[in-house]
């Protein structure tokens, strides 16, 4: 039993780290203040979810989770283009809006609020994963190759472009530099990775509906990068046990269910609160919220 | 003529920052652009490199329309800059910043997932030579002094083949030794061919560098010649002393 719940708590994990990661790469690296990613998220979710019921193979649909939340992170950055920092976030944080109302009235393809029921387990040639400790080493399988490659990209020259354009858009398109592809190439990989994300959270669950990708979601995905350090690879794979892990203890002390959830938020802001005042930088970061 | 400036027009508000201002660039020469406070120096440049949208005029460099390029086009056709402030990339090292100056593949990021391009560190450490910057490669931008920032401006500015520098102060704030230094090296640039035009608010330095200087004020070329020329022309005295 209690292996179970661990293992559960590790395939969150291992998702939410593939999650935070890409967000990671979007707001840390580049600098993209985007609000919106738990759109991607969704898109990913669902993606994979309607293509597994149409009988297409775990892996495509996986795949193009993916590549639709990352078209989605396009889309997002052209239309955006001529904004910065809190326009570029309100803007961001209405694609989420608008995320979440397609998938609730967008019927005949999501079956709106009654949600996606019965989504098939994924099955990795020919084999279908079935318990949960499968699912676990498949989830950090994909983990440890979503972080080679998102490692591979920070650490190379386009991860110093992001960096660049971060600190100076300006600075960087008087040397020759294309801000607007480097930024929108940005958004493409976190959302790339965030519809992955998405793909493995729905085909764990079984179950998706358009709440399960509410925008107040980008809170936790946010407080992760903030405590784990803005723009620090280690931090952020840390930060994410230590927030998943944390609320987990509350269910040691017998509070009532209908005040766990709460209990949450408020463990969250109490962290995050503590670490903006003695750690702004979060406990691995080496660069300014700002 | 490497750049040409044509009646360029640019206004904020009831402001008018550039009044049919034009010039024209030699090849091969050192050109200053002197004027007081607010007299359309930066934005003149702002709109040569773009970073400005003009009302009306033209830029052509090369014998090529310039004006409709991107900021990144127009360093793309062989003009560097640097700017009044030192902008460089707080969370980036000297050897980033010259990297990026230098590298043409960093924005394929397929060849970068794929292939992991490395940096040529023989061609960095000749352009941080060239402009005198000793540092080891792993500082900070944000760890070097104020003197060593413009440095290593300048040594980003010109670590790609370039064929047109312009440089905006590019001794404002330094000390007497490194404003020394920063001559040398722009006597050097200019002698190996380049082509530089800057704008500067010290005279020494601009009567005993320049070749030609133009002169702006309230966005307007008042006067332009030679140093010597320039030194006592009347309407130029008027500019700066307020008759």
């Amino acid at each position: 039993m209690i292996e179970n719940y661990l293992m559960h708590l590790m395939i969150l994990i291992g998702i939410y780290i593939i999650l935070v990661q890409g967000y990671n790469i979007a707001l840390g690296y580049a600098g993209l203040l985007n609000l919106g990613h738990i759109a991607f998220f969704g898109i990913g979710a669902y993606t994979s979810a309607i293509l597994s019921k149409m009988g297409v193979p775990f892996f495509i649909g996986f795949i193009l989770g993916g590549i639709i939340a990352a078209i989605f992170g396009y889309f997002l950055v052209y239309s955006t283009r001529k904004l910065k920092g809190d326009y570029l976030a309100l803007a961001t944080l209405g694609f989420s809006f608008v995320f979440t109302s397609i998938m609730l009235n967008w019927k005949s393809l999501t079956r709106g609020p009654l949600g996606i029921p019965g989504i098939m387990k994924p099955s990795v040639f020919g084999v279908i994963i079935k318990s949960n400790f499968e699912y676990m080493i498949f989830v950090w399988i994909i983990l440890l190759v979503c972080l080679y490659i998102m490692w591979r990209i920070i650490k190379s020259p386009f991860g110093r472009l992001m960096e660049a354009v971060r600190d100076d858009e300006t600075g960087l398109k008087v040397l020759g530099k294309n801000t607007f592809a480097i930024k929108y190439k940005a958004m493409m990989i976190s959302a790339f990775f965030g519809g992955l994300a998405g793909s493995l959270f729905a085909h764990y669950l079984s179950y998706i509906d358009p709440n399960t990708f509410y925008l107040m979601e980008i809170i936790l995905v946010l407080t992760i990068v903030i405590i784990g350090g803005v723009a620090s690879f280690k931090g952020t794979i840390i930060a994410t046990f230590i927030i998943i892990l944390i609320p987990e203890f509350l269910r040691l002390l017998s509070i009532p269910s209908s005040i766990l959830g709460p209990s949450r938020q408020i463990l969250y802001s109490l962290i995050l609160l503590i670490i903006l005042i003695y750690k702004p930088r979060g406990i691995f970061g080496r660069v300014d919220l700002t | 003529m490497t750049l040409t400036v044509s009646k360029i027009k640019k206004h904020f508000g009831g402001i008018h920052a550039l009044d049919n201002c034009s010039l024209e660039i030699p090849e091969g020469k050192i050109i200053a652009i002197i004027g007081p406070n607010g007299s359309g120096k930066s934005t003149l440049f702002h709109t040569i490199s773009r970073l400005i949208q003009k009302d009306s005029g033209n830029v052509t460099f090369k014998g090529k329309n310039i004006s409709d390029l991107e900021t990144y086009q127009i360093h793309k056709q062989g003009i560097a800059r640097t700017f009044q402030e030192v902008r460089l990339f707080k969370n980036l090292t000297i050897k980033d910043h010259i990297a990026i100056a230098l590298s043409n593949e960093d924005e394929k990021l397929i060849n970068n997932i794929l292939v992991h391009p490395k940096g040529d560190d023989k061609q960095i450490k000749d352009s941080l030579s060239l402009v005198g910057l000793e540092k080891p490669g792993e500082t900070f931008a944000t760890d070097l002094s104020y003197g060593q920032r413009k440095l290593l401006d300048l040594a980003v500015a010109i670590a790609k083949p370039h064929t047109l520098l312009m440089l905006d102060e590019p001794v404002a704030g330094v000390n007497p030794q490194l404003r020394k230094q920063i001559k040398t090296i722009l006597l050097k640039l200019n002698k190996d061919g380049e082509t530089i035009v800057l704008i500067e608010h010290d005279m020494n330095f601009v009567m005993d560098l320049a070749d030609y200087v133009y002169v702006l004020d309230e966005g307007k070329v008042i006067a332009k010649g030679k140093p010597k020329d320039i030194q006592n022309n009347k309407k130029v005295l008027n500019a700066y002393l307020g008759e």
